[in-house]
């Protein structure tokens, strides 16, 4: 049967993909933020999952004004890195899981998480800044890939603790999946960001450490965070932050944090990153 | 509709009266994703954001790059952000241009980024 053995929270700040397509990494501005990566590539070459599901939000790429559902599950063979507006970024064609999608999609709509189905799906830095992160600069993605869009865009984002709870019932439909697979959850977006108006530049470091001990250690209560508190203390775009429930969702309510890593800045956003593996 | 978000400075919460409100003009913005797009809307600004049917406010606002302006009137960063890169401008410098910091922004980030402190109610603000 399927499994989930671990969980991976990594912000998607498009600015890192930038950063790796043009091979500035290194740098002084950059080079911390990859060096906090570092072990996290190689652990993922040993964690060697077959497949990623990845939770993430599309930034009006798939999906502009006219359609805006709030858990879109992408049920292709193949996602495509979109032109967010500078050209898409030169990286492989993000593969999926048709019979693994397929079968999510009926597990959750009957566990009565009405999803939305998507079989075309372009994919924009949410999904792809991740998998560079985790992944590297590789010729061919090592792995498939299901990738779950959620609105959080228009307010409101879902709850986090509806996130919390399609977690546990993701879980539930990847571990009644006939084949064996060893699947790694991506939770991402965040920390701590505001891109907008007069309060654009937010930062809040205190606020995110907290965050990060709740959802690894006492997720019930972190998952109760309510909308206002993300918009005041993360600022208006930090309510990305809702994804990682998903992610924390379908792990064990017990997990050994494996790896953190937190830095501010990548452009206007603290970065966070968490490897969680079941214990 | 209760919105307790109203009071956080120097912020828009992007919900659903905004997003009524802004839907042509965030519909005009992030058609300048593609690069056809662009190339019409260069040939013919006008006669381009005419196709969309948005307020004299908000097309005024869009043609004169008013980014706080765009906010308030119903565009969502993640739109007009489009806008602001066809223009050449980037997220970074598109919020020095909204705070009014200018270059200072991209080392107030580098420091550490703007604190939360006086920074979570409106009150705060007023008392400046
Ligand atoms: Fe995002």
């Amino acid at each position: 049967m399927a499994y989930i053995s671990s969980g991976v929270a990594c912000s998607h700040v498009p600015a890192l993909g930038v950063a790796s397509d043009k091979g500035i990494t290194g740098d002084d501005y950059y080079g911390p933020i990859f060096k906090g990566f570092e072990f996290s590539k190689e652990w993922m070459e040993k964690e060697k999952p077959d497949v990623v599901f990845l939770v993430y939000n599309d930034h009006c790429t798939a999906f502009d004004a006219r359609v805006i559902p709030t858990f879109a599950l992408g049920c292709g063979t193949e996602y495509v890195p979109a032109d967010e507006g500078w050209g898409p970024r030169p990286v492989p064609v993000v593969k999926g899981h048709r019979n693994l999608s397929a079968h999510i999609a009926q597990s959750l709509i009957l566990d009565e998480f009405d999803i939305t189905i998507m079989n075309e799906m372009e994919v924009d830095h949410g999904l792809t800044v991740p998998m560079t992160m985790m992944f590297g600069q590789p010729d061919e993605w090592p792995c498939p890939v299901v990738p779950l869009a959620v609105n959080v865009v228009q307010y409101p984002a879902p709850l986090g603790r509806r996130c919390f709870a399609l977690g546990k019932a993701i879980r539930r439909a990847i571990e009644s999946y006939g084949e064996d697979l060893k699947v790694c959850v991506f939770g991402t977006g965040g920390m701590s960001h505001q891109l907008q108006h007069k309060r654009a530049g937010l930062i809040n470091a205190e606020w995110d450490a907290r965050f990060m001990d709740l959802l690894v250690n006492e997720p019930d209560k972190g998952s109760q965070i309510e909308h206002i508190e993300y918009l005041r203390e993360a600022g208006s775009e930090g309510i990305e932050l809702v994804m990682w429930y998903v992610m924390r969702g379908a792990l064990n309510d017990n997990v050994e944090e494996i790896h953190r890593f937190y830095h501010v800045p990548a452009s206007n956003t603290a970065v966070g990153h968490l490897i969680l593996e079941n214990r | 509709m209760s919105k307790p978000y109203s009071d956080i400075p120097g912020t828009i919460v992007f919900d659903s009266d905004q997003a009524a409100e802004g839907y042509y003009l965030n519909q005009f913005c992030i058609s300048l994703r593609l690069a056809d797009n662009r190339e019409l809307f260069r040939a013919d600004p006008e006669g381009y954001i005419d196709q969309y049917p948005m307020t004299a406010g908000q097309r005024n606002a869009a043609l004169n790059q008013e980014w706080n302006l765009l906010l308030e009137l119903g565009g969502n960063i993640y739109y007009t952000s489009k806008l602001a890169a066809y223009h050449g401008i980037n997220f970074q410098q598109l919020a020095g241009l909204m705070t009014g910091m200018g270059e200072d922004y991209r080392a107030m980030m580098v420091g550490g980024g703007r604190s939360i402190e006086g920074n979570r109610y409106q009150s705060e603000w007023e008392d400046e």
